[in-house]
């Protein structure tokens, strides 16, 4: 969504998403289907992101599409489908964590701001991970643990902007907090993303994933 | 405007984002220029967002779909779209 050229899809997108909400509202109940499908992934990777397994997941996204469904008259045009469906699934998780536990989730007074939290790992260089790499499940396994432990609320920045690929001030809409607060998570969560995952990515030459090691010792250089 | 190491891990993420003003921008290219440390912090954790928005890093559960649309094709049956 980040280049300009997309900018008339989406555009067009919109429109199609406008019309068919139109249609449901008027009695085709049936295209709300349709206008979910495109999104139904990237709505469960943000739960499986905020909750903790994969069964809370699947319910915190169905319970969100029927909330959704239920409240579409209250959608408004001019914010985006998808912000719109992202912010119903992460109160759902919110709702979900509740439960379990009471959470602070904006306290006043912010975390203390120790120096580690700015803290990357520093390594001296880096070898791109390529995408092709994803294929291999302790690779996601990797990033979506590394994902999960981070503390709630930068984790909600995150998955919001990094996951679900909102804007700033869309993220700071779904979470409701403002931009400047949001831009100060995101920093604390990407290097704390940077520090949990580049030395375990990137360990040793010959492959560089550190769980390889253990079993191949040193000697693939 | 000279930066150390952790004035520019602190922008690091307004850099990635594009939304640091040009002279804080220069100050900081003109640091990763020279500072083989923070420019593999900055490809790293660039590399990491990466991986981390692909479609790929999570999976569907077998019958997800099915399952989602079901449960709404229940409630639709029963129930208008409304202003809850």
């Amino acid at each position: 969504m980040r280049e300009a050229s997309r900018g008339t899809a989406a555009e067009e997108s919109a429109c199609r998403e406008a019309e068919l909400i139109a249609r449901v509202l008027a009695g085709e109940r049936e295209l709300f289907h349709e206008l979910i499908r495109p999104y139904e992934k990237s709505l469960y990777f943000a739960a499986l992101s905020l909750l903790r397994n994969v069964e809370d997941a699947e319910d915190a996204v169905q319970e969100a599409v029927l909330k959704a469904y239920k409240a579409l008259s209250k959608f408004r045009s001019e914010s985006k489908l998808s912000t719109w469906l992202a912010s119903i699934v992460l109160n759902e998780a919110r709702g979900r964590l509740r439960h379990d536990r009471i959470v602070a989730f904006q306290s006043i007074d912010e975390a203390p701001d120790p120096e580690e939290e700015f803290t990357p790992a520093v390594i001296a260089d880096w070898r791109e991970v390529p995408l092709d790499t994803l294929e291999r499940k302790e690779i996601r396994e990797l990033i979506q643990d590394a994902i999960r432990s981070l503390p709630e609320m930068y984790r909600e920045v995150f998955v919001m902007r990094d996951v679900q690929d909102l804007s700033i001030a869309e993220t700071a809409a779904a979470t409701g907090i403002t931009e400047g607060l949001v831009k100060v998570r995101l920093l604390r969560a990407r290097l704390m993303m940077q520090k949990c995952l580049a030395p375990k990515l990137q360990t040793g030459r010959g492959g560089v994933f550190g769980f390889l090691r253990k079993g191949a010792g040193a000697s693939w250089f | 405007m000279v930066l150390n190491c952790k004035h520019v891990w602190r922008q690091i993420s307004d850099y990635i984002e594009g939304t640091v003003d040009p002279e804080l921008r220069d100050a900081i290219e003109t640091h990763l220029a020279h500072c083989r440390h923070c420019a593999a912090v900055l490809d790293s954790t660039r590399n990491i967002l990466v991986l981390v928005a692909d479609d790929r890093t999570f999976e569907l559960p077998v019958g997800f779909s099915d399952r989602l649309h079901a449960k709404l094709s229940e409630t639709i049956a029963s129930t208008a779209p409304g202003n809850e």
